[in-house]
């Protein structure tokens, strides 16, 4: 379509996914042909970790077969080969978070250690005896105990914004909760408990309006839509490669470069260093202050292939697709006698949690698995979601993009099977 | 390959649905508790012990169906034996679900509870299986302090 000066506009299409285009992506990902229990595998385990597209396995072993060397150290062809393809997937990253330079990227192992590198530098430096820090009810425990960790050493107050029996946010709690004395709001995007998506930009609104700034637990949001940064203003964000169907032991903490700059470090070492005396050491400049030691150079190489695939398919068409298929899961579930679904907030993804009549969680999970259908059940690390509905644990399907409605069909059968078992 | 049959059999189902012995002993004179807080398995177990032998046995708690199947049948297994007898129960069923036993060695000393044994197929499921026994073990001994398989 021409703009104003006749020069085409590249429209971001965010059509949903169509079956066929979905079973060509499944083709891509090699665990999703095999079988469990002799049945084939239906992988609703997403949450937990994703599967991985060949071209990401590919590229983690072409690294280790042809490449393999330590970055930014070495003068020699595989280093800057290794450094090159290393330093690129900041780039890649860059992109895909819409941050505005390539050193806001910092690579950590995965959203836990990112959000222990705020609770440590930002946390150390900026809270104080007798400061608040505003979490969630829903978070993930990683979002919780660093925060608990740092206010019992600070003296300082954690203060948790509740949640209603629909697993949604209460805003005039959250409200009510900004202080004078508060340092800083860390909250999850998305809930792996529950699926509720928060109304992470408004919240953002109202902290900065208080010059409180904000870290953004996007862990289970950057598979699932698109992620601007700078559209949300967030100050921090972290998520993990191995949930985006990149490999594990790699992750990214974005963070302003004016605030990451004004943080003391996190790890001390080697390469975050400009110069070590035994008199003084001068840190790097940013990202490096905050990478210290060898990284997982492989890992981040396939973190960058693993994003590419998701932007060449289009974040907001798996988003749509990704509707579609939990409006037809949730009707399919909810139809089932006994079962009773946590997490119902209106605005939700690809997260059903659920108990059943009678049937513990494990009995269910064990079931199912020998259906060939893999969930998660427990209490999903978030022992406080829990405790809000009186119960222990959960039975947790999670979608990705790869899921048909085939498979819920299965999963479906599956559940009948368990109430055929237990009544 | 192990038959999911072998594990949700329909004495397990029944024990699971109707529990023997689930209720508390008044006149108890020793109790332990069992509780698996990552899989939210939890039990308590009220024992009448005269003369080192198990003269009545109660328990209550929620969990999944395997952890209550297997307190419901241990439950009914030990009542009448003496501590000694219900230690070494405890270790012939320990033995079987732990794979450390055969099919032939497990019906021979288990009896009814050999049914169990079923459960070695399925490893993260031991722990369900064995907290009754555990907790059962803290009560003999009057232990101090909840129990836990995890």
């Amino acid at each position: 379509m021409p703009g104003p000066d006749g020069v085409s506009i590249p429209q971001i299409r965010d059509n949903a996914l169509d079956a066929k285009e979905v079973e060509r992506l499944r083709e891509d990902f090699p665990v999703l042909k095999r079988r469990v229990h002799d049945k084939p595998l239906v992988y609703l385990d997403n949450a937990a970790t994703s599967q991985k597209p060949q071209e990401v396995i590919d590229t983690i072993t072409e690294y280790y077969s042809s490449y393999n060397s330590n970055v930014h150290r070495g003068l020699h062809a595989l280093s800057e080969r290794a450094t090159e393809a290393y330093e690129g997937t900041r780039g890649i990253i860059r992109r895909f978070l819409n941050a505005s330079e390539d050193r806001e990227i910092i690579f950590v192992r995965g959203t836990t250690e990112g959000i222990n590198l705020v609770a440590n530098s930002y946390g150390r430096a900026f809270v104080g005896r007798g400061d608040e820090v505003i979490i969630t009810e829903m978070e993930h425990h990683s979002n919780i105990v660093p925060w608990q960790i740092l206010c019992e050493e600070k003296g300082a107050e954690l203060k948790v914004v509740p949640i209603n029996d629909d697993g949604e946010l209460l805003l005039d709690e959250y409200e009510k909760l900004l202080s004078p004395r508060t340092k800083l709001v860390s909250i999850t995007q998305l809930s792996n408990a529950l699926g509720t998506v928060n109304p992470v930009k408004t919240i953002i609104e109202m902290a900065h309006s208080r010059g409180v700034p904000v870290l953004v637990d996007g862990a289970q949001a950057v598979p699932h839509g698109p992620v601007d940064v700078r559209k949300l203003d967030c100050d921090f964000y972290a998520f993990s490669g191995h949930k985006v169907f990149g490999p594990t032991g790699i992750g990214v903490l974005y963070g302003k470069a004016d605030l990451l700059d004004s943080m003391p470090p996190y790890q001390g070492g080697g390469d975050m260093i400009r110069s070590v005396t035994f008199e003084k050491t001068a840190y790097n400049t940013l990202p490096y202050k905050y990478e210290a030691g060898t990284p997982n150079v492989a890992g981040a190489i396939g973190l960058g292939v693993a994003l590419e695939y998701v932007s060449r398919i289009g974040p907001a068409r798996i988003a749509a697709y990704e509707r579609e298929l939990l409006s037809y899961a949730t009707e399919a579930l909810s139809s089932l006698e006994g079962l009773r679904m946590i997490g119902t907030a209106r605005e939700k993804v690809g997260v059903l949690s659920f108990v059943m009549k009678d049937v513990h969680a494990h009995d269910i999970g064990t079931i199912l698995d020998y259906e060939g259908v893999a969930i998660r059940t427990g209490h999903h690390c978030a022992q406080p979601v829990m405790k809000h509905f009186g119960i222990h644990a959960t039975a947790r399907a999670s979608l990705a993009f790869y899921n048909t409605r085939e498979e819920i069909d299965i999963l479906v059968k599956a559940l009948d099977k368990v109430i055929e078992v237990f009544h | 390959m192990s038959d999911l049959g072998d594990l949700y059999q329909q004495t397990v189902l029944d024990h699971n649905r109707k529990p023997r012995n689930f209720r508390r002993l008044a006149n108890a004179n020793r109790t332990a508790e069992g509780y698996n807080p990552i899989c939210g398995d939890i039990i308590s177990i009220d024992l009448r012990m005269e003369d080192g032998v198990v003269k009545d046995i109660g328990f209550e708690g929620g969990g999944c169906a395997i952890s209550r199947a297997c307190a419901s049948m241990m439950t009914d297994a030990v009542k009448g034996l003496t501590k000694e007898e219900a230690e070494r129960l405890f270790d012939d069923f320990h033995d079987a679900v732990t794979g450390e036993s055969d099919q032939e060695t497990d019906t021979d000393k288990l009896g009814k509870l050999a049914i169990l044994s079923g459960v070695k197929e399925f490893p993260a499921r031991v722990k369900c299986a064995s907290l009754a026994w555990h907790t059962l073990r803290a009560a003999m001994e009057n232990r101090q302090g909840t129990v836990t398989t995890e």
